[in-house]
């Protein structure tokens, strides 16, 4: 969405549509050929805000992870979420200096109790990734394999996803994952609630997947592989799916996006993580009122969602530009 | 068109009654609805524990819980429901009608509004593709889309109402915010109206100029605390909404349409002077309903009988400025009492309930306190939904705009307003209508959430309390209230479909 505005980048871009037209006519040209698969790579990688997201995400994830440690890993960050440390600062307020640049002793502050927030925030930040692209995949998986099954054969199926579709408009997705995600709390363990929350957010990518389906399936290519005998799960695994993955992926970004928002809405509720474990949400909900006194304590864990919100939105929009083709004609 | 919608109905209400077996049967299931009374040092405890066994009917199997609960549901129809009574043994019927009131204006006002300037939007960024404008507001999109809404709210408690609250005391600007304003307003205008520099350069500067004229003059006479419209202000208003309805639709050419429109606009400023110090000294929701209802009528009126030809057009269009200028008179209404309720209410903008306890006044000043309650949960509330809006209307629009026949339109040298107004905006609402459905139910779930932030006793807060004590009782009354409105919303979109595009009825 950014990179068009800038003329040099338009004039590449149009390079690469002539060679796309060029492909064909071997004699005049020695460019080297793309694959679709290539090409959709290639202008992923100059869409400068898809590339900048990527980069931040994988920082706050490599962050996020080595500094505390995963599970029995030790991280580099010598202190926990559980222990009491003495306050240093007045009210335990942020250590972190940018300039010069200087952690300190807790660089995103104490609790009022005296935990390092930042070992807090970052137990946060783990859950909330973990939950994210573990309902992210789940869900792209489900809502796959059911837009799919739904579109191809039609029939029970596709009555069963449009019935499914028509409850998600009754009873608001948030009300379903509230009710599963208490139900979970009491399995325990983060992944229960991201297996309710993958439950109740496939849906939308289902129907997507359907949509693209039943245009395919009555393209040529379809017609001759159903000719010579392919069996019709081959077809759709083999033939279909793999025209349909632009949506497919573009829409699994976006299911990590509001992932991250739902769940962090549910601890906030008191319906996903629970203490004593953490989430960026219920970090939230239990700081909400020190606004005005320790400000740093509500304020971090909201930059960290937004900003892995945003840059899951802006991947996901560079992938959406990446396997547009008409994107650049404009 | 009757078969489609009773289709569709019928369709509805039966997923209505299957998704209520499935909430019961998840929220029964979800946890122990006795956990508070096993952990109490109670003495009392096993009796009381037992009490609530028989309150609850937790002896009874699932089964017969549920058709309990289904069966007095049911009796709504008839108008004499048992929503059964929540753990402490309120009656659930007492919470909804006071809870249900307050969340649907909620959902209703953020929905209405979201709609009104998401499309707005959508369609000035999809006529300036690629402008400063359309990047501009796709980059707030973006930005209100990652918004955790509950985050969002106590920001807004903290930011926008407790200062709004300390400024509003004094009510004066700063030169330095006067000029910001007014800079960023010229800004936001000239990205918005395009054109090439020099019509740009006019369009800012007279929004610059204007701007700040305007704010000096509120400043001077503190109008942040006294404001008004007036008679003559609001007269000039409604003749810039007819004119602005007349360009819209059909243009000056046809007089038989701006003829409809001038005299319902004469009609509406007769009629608001007329009744205006009769409205000043009280009023009810009745009064300015049926007011509403007159002022479409004749609006109707002028419309068959000025119409001519182009009757339909000059009805559509003399109601939409009678609606406009009933509206204008409200806001009118409601901002001459703005003073006195700053003397009731030093602080205006509150952060917690939807009405101030205990408040006993004027039909004038409770609207304005129903108002201000309703300000910030709506705002936190609309964001979201401005997001989503603006971006699948842009597409939506986009889509439409590279249409063959917006191309045969413009070779037939239709002006640029008729091609936009007449040939692409229709065509480009069609698919609004379905995610006009899915918005709601979204609304609902982030009504949840918001209720929470601000302290809201409505349906959300019945649904939270009733699911953290695993009392199906209040969830299914959320769940009904909550599940018709959307069985409502979703039946008008698609009327609205059916009606935007006749294909779709058959």
């Amino acid at each position: 969405m950014t990179n068009t505005n800038d003329p040099a980048e338009l004039d590449e871009v149009h390079e690469a549509d002539y060679e796309i037209e060029s492909m064909p006519d071997e004699t005049s040209t020695t460019d080297k050929s793309y694959s679709q698969g290539q090409l959709v790579l290639r202008r992923f990688f100059r869409h400068r805000g898809a590339m900048v997201s990527l980069t931040i995400l994988v920082f706050i994830t490599l962050l996020a992870f080595t500094s505390i440690g995963f599970g029995p890993i030790p991280g580099w960050w010598g202190k926990n979420h559980i222990d009491l440390y003495p306050i240093v600062e007045v009210a335990g307020a942020p250590t972190l200096t940018l300039w010069p640049f200087s952690l300190g002793e807790h660089p995103f502050g104490q609790t009022t109790i005296g935990k390092d927030y930042f070992a807090l925030v970052m137990l946060g930040t783990q859950n909330s990734l973990a939950i994210a692209f573990t309902v992210g995949l789940a869900a792209t998986l489900i809502g796959t394999f059911i837009g799919a099954t739904a579109g191809y054969f039609r029939g029970l199926s596709e009555a069963f996803l449009m019935r499914v579709t028509d409850l998600f408009i009754i009873i608001p997705t948030l009300v379903l994952a509230a009710v599963l995600g208490r139900m979970a709390g009491n399995v325990g363990g983060i992944f229960a609630l991201a297996g309710m929350l993958a439950l109740v957010s496939w849906t939308g990518l289902a129907r997507l997947v359907r949509g693209e389906v039943l245009s395919l399936r009555e393209r040529e290519f379809v017609a001759a592989a159903r000719a010579v005998g392919t069996s019709p799960w081959r077809i759709i695994v083999r033939h279909i799916l793999p025209n349909a993955l632009g949506t497919i992926i573009v829409n699994a970004t976006l299911l990590i996006s509001s992932a991250i928002l739902v769940e962090t809405a549910l601890s906030y509720l008191g319906f996903g993580v629970r203490p004593p474990n953490t989430s960026l949400g219920l970090l939230i909900s239990e700081n909400q009122n020190a606004l005005s006194t320790r400000p740093w304590l509500f304020w971090w864990p909201g930059v960290f969602i937004v900003g892995i919100a945003l840059v899951v939105n802006f991947i996901g929009d560079g992938l959406r530009d990446a396997f547009d083709p008409r994107q650049q004609m404009d | 068109m009757l078969k489609f919608i009773a289709k569709r109905l019928g369709i509805s209400l039966a997923i209505l009654v299957l998704g209520s077996l499935l909430l019961y049967v998840l929220v029964i299931n979800s946890g122990d609805p006795l956990e508070d009374l096993r952990e109490s040092n109670d003495p009392n405890r096993e009796n009381r524990i037992r009490q609530r066994i028989e309150n609850m009917g937790l002896n009874q199997p699932w089964y017969e819980r549920y058709w309990d609960w289904l069966t007095g549901a049911s009796k709504c129809l008839v108008g004499q429901c048992d929503l059964g009574t929540a753990v402490n043994g309120q009656s659930v019927n007492a919470l909804v009608a006071t809870a249900a009131a307050s969340t649907l204006r909620l959902v209703v006002i953020a929905s209405l509004a979201a709609i009104v300037i998401g499309v707005a939007l959508g369609i000035i960024t999809a006529i300036r593709q690629y402008s400063g404008f359309d990047y501009g507001v796709t980059l707030m999109a973006f930005m209100f889309f990652s918004l955790p809404v509950f985050w969002l709210g106590v920001l807004l408690k903290h930011y926008a109402a407790i200062e709004f609250n300390n400024w509003i005391v004094d009510a004066e600007f700063s030169w330095a915010v006067i000029l910001g304003i007014a800079a960023v307003l010229a800004i936001v205008l000239q990205a918005a109206m395009g054109g090439d520099l020099k019509r740009r350069g006019i369009t800012a500067g007279a929004m610059f100029g204007g701007v700040v004229a305007i704010l000096f003059y509120f400043d001077m006479v503190t109008w942040f605390r006294h404001p008004a419209l007036g008679i003559p202000v609001y007269i000039l208003s409604v003749i810039g909404v007819a004119v602005l309805v007349i360009v819209m639709t059909s243009g000056f050419h046809n007089h038989r349409v701006r003829n409809a429109v001038a005299a319902t606009a004469v009609v509406a400023i007769i009629g608001y002077v007329a009744t205006r110090g009769f409205l000043m000294q009280g009023g009810s929701i009745l009064l300015l309903l049926l007011l509403l209802v007159v002022a479409i009528g004749v609006a109707v009126a002028a419309g068959q009988l000025l119409g001519g030809f182009s009757r339909r057009q000059a009805t559509f269009a003399s109601i939409i400025t009678s609606v406009l200028a009933s509206l204008l008179a409200m806001a009118d209404l409601l901002l001459s009492n703005w003073s006195q309720y700053l003397s009731e209410q030093p602080r205006p903008i509150p952060t917690i309930g939807s009405a101030t306890p205990n408040y006993e006044s004027t039909f004038w000043m409770m609207t304005i306190d129903a108002l201000t309650h309703l300000v910030l949960p709506t705002v936190a509330l609309m964001l979201i939904s401005v997001a989503s809006y603006t971006r699948y209307t842009r597409a939506s629009m986009l889509d439409v705009l590279n249409q063959d026949y917006i191309r045969t339109a413009r070779s037939k040298g239709i002006s640029e307003r008729k091609v936009i107004t007449r040939h692409a905006l229709r065509n480009s609402l069609i698919p609004l209508a379905t995610i006009v459905a899915f918005d709601f139910a979204g609304l609902i779930g982030g009504a949840v959430i918001t209720e929470t932030v601000f302290g809201w006793q409505g349906m959300g807060n019945l649904f939270r309390t009733g699911l953290a004590a695993v009392d199906p009782a209040p969830v299914m009354a959320f769940y009904l209230v909550t599940g018709t409105a959307a069985v409502i919303m979703n039946m008008l979109a698609d009327i609205a479909y059916a009606i935007l595009d006749p294909r779709i009825a058959r």
